[in-house]
Formats: C-alpha cells, sequence, structure tokens
C-alpha cells in the first residue's frame, strides 16, 4: 500500500460516476442491485476507485457504531486496537470478508469493529457520544500511521477500494449484505493518484458522500471547515464536503434544505428577485456560512441515517436523474444506470441545479 | 439470411448478442454491449437500415455516419449521433447528454426527453426532441454558408439555453407545460449569434444585456416553418395549434456585443 503515491504526491490531469437505491418502506435489497447499476457506467471511471455505502446493513449490531478500519501494517493495526481498547467496548470484531481477486491489488488489512464509547471515558470527554466518536476518527486518522478508519457509523457500512466499482462490490462480497438503501461511486480522479482511503464514499459517522465533479472552492472550503476542529487529511475534495455537511447538520442544526442553501447557494441575481422573506433567509444562509459554499461542479449523493440527499452544483455542471417506482428511488448519473435494474419507472426527471432531492423512510427499517 | 453472433464481452456484460443481418436490416439487442462493440457493428454493416434493441447506455452510437438510418428502442448514451454526417438517428426513449454533439448533417429525432447540452456544438442538421431538454441546450451551436443547425424542443428547456450560441436555429415549443417560472433560467447567457424562439408570450427573467427579444415576425416564422413541418411529421402533433400561439424571438444584439469570456470578474 505504501508503494503507491499518496493524494497530493502526484497530478493526473483527465467525471466519474455515482448511484444509489433507496427503499422508502425500509425493504431490504442486497448489493447486487447497486453494483449492476454502476457497472453499467463503467467507463465514467478508470479503475483508480469504487466504493460502496449500505445503510441497514448491521441489524443484528444496530445500536453498535460499526468502524471499518484499513491497517497498512501489523503495527499499525497493534497500535489502533491498543487506542479503541482504551475508550470502547468492543462487542463485535473481525476482518472484513473478501473474495480474492487478482485485479484488486495493494490490499491493506481490512478490519470491523463493533463497539460503543465507554461510559466512563464518554462522561469524562464532555461531549455527547456522536462528537466523542468524530474525534476519535480524527484522531486514529490524523495520528496513527498506517491506520484509517473509513466507516464509522451505526448500522451502515462503507466497502471502497482502488479498481473499479463492478470489481470492488465482488471483492467486498456485497451480495451478502442487505439494507434499505445504497450508494455507489466509480472513480476517475482528476487531480490525483487514487489509494484506498481516498476512494469514495467518504463517511463520518452516518453521513457518507459520493461525489462527481471537481470543487474549485477546495481550498477556501478547506481552511473554513479545519477552524472547526476538523482536519482535511486526504487533499481531496469530496472529504472537504463530507466534513462541511457533518458541520452545518450536526453540529448547527441545519436541515437538509439549508444546507442545500449553503452549499449550493442561489446567485445573488436570483435571491434580489426573491420575495422579502425568502431573500432574507437565503440572504443570512449565504453569509452566515460564505466560507462553505461549493463552487465548481459537482453532483453528489448524501446518504444518512434513516435517508438520503441528492444535489447538484448551482450551475448544474454534472448530470444526475432520477427514477421513481412504487416506494423505490433511484439516482445516478445517467439513466441507462437506472434503466438497467429498473426498466419501468413510473416517473424519470432531472433535479435543477441546487436543488436537493430528499428522500426518507416512510415507514422505518424493517 | 440471418444468422446470431457471438461477441466478447467485458467482464459483468452480456455473454452473447445476436445480431441478425437481412432484407438490408441489422437488428442488435444491445443489453450491457460495450459500446466499441456496438458501434463497430453499426459502422461495418452494409445494411442501411440499423435496429438496436434494448439500449443501455451505449455511448456515441452513429458518430460520424452518414446515410444510415438507425432506431433505438430504450436509453442511448452521452454523444448520441456526435459528428453526425447525414444519417438519422431515431430513439424511442429518452436521450441522455450532449446529443448530436458537433454534428455536421442529419436528424435525430428522440421520442422522449433529452439530457443536458443537447445540440452541443452542432454545425449542421436538424435535432428534434418531443419532450423536454436539460440544461444548456444548443450551447455553442454555430452555423457558416449553408450549414444551419436546427434544434426544436417540443416542452421545456433548462436554464442557460442557447450558451454562446454563434449561429443556427432554436425553437422551444413548450407544448403541454404547466407554466414554470424557471422556464429558462440564464437563456442566451454568451450569446452572440443565431435565433431563439420561444413559443410564448413572456420573455425569459433576467436576460443578457446584449440579447434582445422582440415578437416574431412573418419572416421569422417563415424561417422555422420547413422545420415546424418536419417536427410535426415526426411526431403527430398539429402545426395550426404550434403556431397560433405567440412566438418571442431572440436574437444578439450586434451593437452591442458580447466581450466577456465566460465569468464575469
Amino acid at each position: 500500500m505504501q508503494t503507491i503515491p499518496r493524494e497530493g504526491e502526484v497530478r493526473i490531469p483527465s467525471g466519474c460516476a455515482i448511484s444509489g437505491i433507496f427503499s422508502k418502506s425500509g425493504k431490504r435489497l442486497s448489493g447486487e442491485g447497486v453494483i449492476k447499476s454502476i457497472a453499467t457506467m463503467h467507463d465514467r471511471s478508470n479503475g483508480l476507485g469504487g466504493g460502496f455505502a449500505g445503510y441497514g446493513i448491521y441489524p443484528q449490531h444496530k445500536d453498535l457504531y460499526a468502524f471499518h478500519i484499513f491497517y497498512e501494517n501489523k503495527a499499525a493495526k497493534q497500535t489502533c486496537e491498543e487506542y479503541l481498547a482504551k475508550r470502547f467496548e468492543i462487542a463485535d470484531c473481525g476482518e472484513i470478508p473478501v473474495k480474492k481477486m487478482l485485479i484488486i491489488k495493494n490490499e491493506p488489512l481490512i478490519w470491523r469493529y463493533f463497539m460503543l464509547p465507554l461510559p466512563k471515558k464518554l462522561e469524562h470527554s464532555l461531549v455527547d457520544e456522536k462528537e466523542f466518536v468524530a474525534q476519535v476518527v480524527t484522531e486514529i486518522n490524523t495520528k496513527i500511521q498506517g491506520a484509517f478508519v473509513f466507516s464509522s457509523g451505526k448500522n451502515m457500512g462503507v466497502f471502497k477500494a482502488v479498481g473499479f466499482p463492478e470489481d470492488v462490490g465482488e471483492y467486498y462480497r456485497l451480495e451478502e449484505y442487505s439494507g434499505y438503501c445504497w450508494t455507489a461511486h466509480g472513480r476517475y480522479p482528476t487531480n490525483t493518484p487514487g489509494w484506498w482511503g481516498g476512494a469514495h464514499p467518504f463517511a463520518l459517522l452516518d453521513y457518507s458522500i459520493v461525489h462527481n465533479g471537481e470543487i474549485s472552492s477546495y481550498d477556501a472550503n478547506r481552511r473554513c471547515i479545519e477552524m472547526f476542529g476538523y482536519k482535511c487529511t486526504l487533499l481531496t475534495d469530496t472529504e472537504a464536503i463530507t466534513y462541511i455537511i457533518d458541520y452545518l447538520v450536526r453540529k448547527v442544526g441545519l436541515t437538509l434544505e439549508e444546507v442545500a442553501s449553503v452549499i449550493a447557494a442561489p446567485f445573488w441575481k436570483e435571491i434580489d428577485r426573491l420575495p422579502e422573506e425568502e431573500k432574507a433567509r437565503l440572504t443570512y444562509l449565504r453569509n452566515a456560512f460564505a466560507g462553505m459554499l461549493i463552487t465548481g461542479p459537482f453532483s453528489i449523493l448524501l446518504g444518512f441515517e434513516g435517508g438520503m440527499m441528492a444535489l447538484n452544483d448551482r450551475l448544474k455542471l454534472r448530470s444526475m436523474v432520477v427514477g421513481e417506482k412504487d416506494d423505490m428511488v433511484y439516482i445516478a448519473s445517467e439513466e441507462c444506470a437506472i434503466r438497467v435494474i429498473e426498466p419501468n419507472v413510473d416517473r424519470i426527471w432531472a433535479p435543477k441545479g441546487g436543488q436537493p432531492v430528499i428522500v426518507t423512510l416512510n415507514g422505518g427499517v424493517r | 439470411m440471418a444468422f446470431p453472433t457471438i461477441v466478447p464481452c467485458k467482464k459483468g456484460m452480456a455473454r452473447e448478442t445476436t445480431i441478425h443481418e437481412g432484407n438490408g436490416i441489422m437488428k442488435i439487442t444491445a443489453g450491457l454491449l460495450h459500446f466499441q462493440l456496438l458501434n463497430e457493428q453499426v459502422r461495418e454493416t452494409t445494411d442501411a437500415e440499423v435496429v438496436i434493441d434494448n439500449c443501455i447506455g451505449q455511448r456515441y452510437i452513429g458518430s460520424g455516419l452518414g446515410n444510415k438510418h438507425i432506431t433505438i428502442n430504450g436509453v442511448p448514451g452521452n454523444a448520441l449521433g456526435a459528428y453526425l454526417n447525414g444519417a438519422t438517428i431515431e430513439v424511442n426513449g429518452n436521450a441522455q447528454d450532449a446529443t448530436g454533439d458537433t454534428m455536421n448533417d442529419g436528424r435525430i429525432i428522440i421520442h422522449g426527453s433529452s439530457g443536458d447540452a443537447t445540440g452541443y456544438a452542432m454545425r449542421g442538421g436538424r435535432i428534434y426532441v418531443q419532450g423536454n431538454a436539460g440544461y444548456r441546450a444548443g450551447i455553442h451551436m454555430k452555423a457558416y454558408k449553408e450549414k444551419l443547425p436546427v434544434l426544436i424542443i417540443g416542452g421545456k428547456a433548462g436554464s442557460f439555453l442557447g450558451e454562446y450560441q454563434a449561429g443556427g436555429l432554436i425553437v422551444v415549443l413548450g407544448l403541454r407545460q404547466t407554466r414554470d417560472k424557471d422556464y429558462c433560467s440564464f437563456c442566451g447567457t454568451g450569446m452572440h449569434g443565431g435565433k431563439i424562439f420561444l413559443r410564448t408570450d413572456t420573455p425569459p427573467e433576467g436576460l443578457p444585456k446584449q440579447v434582445t427579444v422582440r415578437e416574431a415576425t412573418v419572416e421569422d416564422l417563415n424561417e422555422i416553418a420547413p422545420y415546424i413541418d418536419e417536427f410535426c411529421a415526426a411526431f403527430g402533433e398539429s402545426k395550426e395549434e404550434i403556431i397560433k400561439e405567440k412566438f418571442l424571438v431572440l436574437v444578439p444584439d450586434t451593437k452591442n456585443p458580447y466581450k466577456q469570456l465566460y465569468t464575469h470578474n
């Protein structure tokens, strides 16, 4: 794993593919559907990254934080496990089962832990449980050399690697998992070389992001979000989006619609044309969180506990299509990625730039 | 004579696809066949007629082709008919992005909607969309001498219609639309040639300074009449219904040309 260059060490001048599947009734679907969907857009990726996030996949441990961790070597694993044992009660752990494949190279050690913070440690930390866990993730990723937590939510998990997404799905045996929501990413890195940690989705707690695009405001966004205790260690734009959303939703308490109005804010010219109340609301959001306006082309899928949000940049410089059929919602970069798994959608449409599409569970997780 | 051919496929894709040839018609069931293999078949056949069934996102279909008639059932991929040079492509379904990219001649008829950047940089030929078009339809269209590209959108168009348009005709009919306030935001941004026809009595909001809007004259309407005829013939629409409504015409003001390069700094 150390033989390949890291993000920021190389620039590869060179799009991506995203797909999401959501059952509003909480029906649990295996990972096969989303693999088939993302595979249709094979040529939007170049084999330098593929990944998936599944929600509702760990019902047997649904109240425990599920950490997925890459280790570059056994020493990193030992250091990290000692660190975790001091802070968490680990109910279950083990290697994440994979199917060995010639095409998937430079595998790190891939481990999974189901755990809860130790009550004493949590109490002494003077922060709430989620913040405690988020701080642990940041600390491991910045301080323990060779350890990288890439999934840290409850009843959800991220699976990612360097490879084409359909191979990555097969490698992680996603047909053996079932969840009410799946998101997927096929990577075509534009600025960076692609390594396991740099593949999408990026996740913190139960928020996960898959992203197609390139953020021109990355450095402004990074400087802004680092003022709130986040550390952008990967030098990729998607990581910054994940932290911005975690900050705005979990810490500030904005609704997802408000988050969309911050990161994909309407132009001032458009705001000027709106009724007074709406003008005041949007002006406030743009001013209060100016550093979190994301410019440049993007289409993102945000997964979270019980829901999924899709959002395009305000100029809509990336494609995104939404399909609906009964209780199912499909969102993908291309219509073909929806039709391949559901040829008879009831409705298919493209959201406008900056217009969030939010789907949530109606009947809870089944 | 009909015979099945086994086409090698990429991993995870359909293992075999049947191609029947005879009577001057080639039929291909595309399924998950890779676009390169599909397009090779379409290009190399001596049949004048090609029917592609179960199309699932294959890119570049018909690119650069002249004198063939291609019927696509399903969803063709991005850059459908790129550099098209005289062929007719008819889609029974929706098209994705960049349909007719830089096409030179021929027709693309879509019995459905089309995605973003429909008619991207086209310099000849006609594109007829029965439903809606996505963002940036007709971006960078241009005309030269006898080359006059035409794009007709039956429903509504997304924002940035005719962005940087340098020539050609874009017509938006707005058929069967409930009035949409956001209809054509940023319409004609950077436009410096050609004409945009909008079948409406209200001009879009926020038109750029260098674009003037006026009611269509008889001469203007005569200019688009043959294409409206062709559009109606393709989709079974009524010309009387279409032309009884008011049309606005957007043209760049040559006395106040567009001088900015992309964004205002």
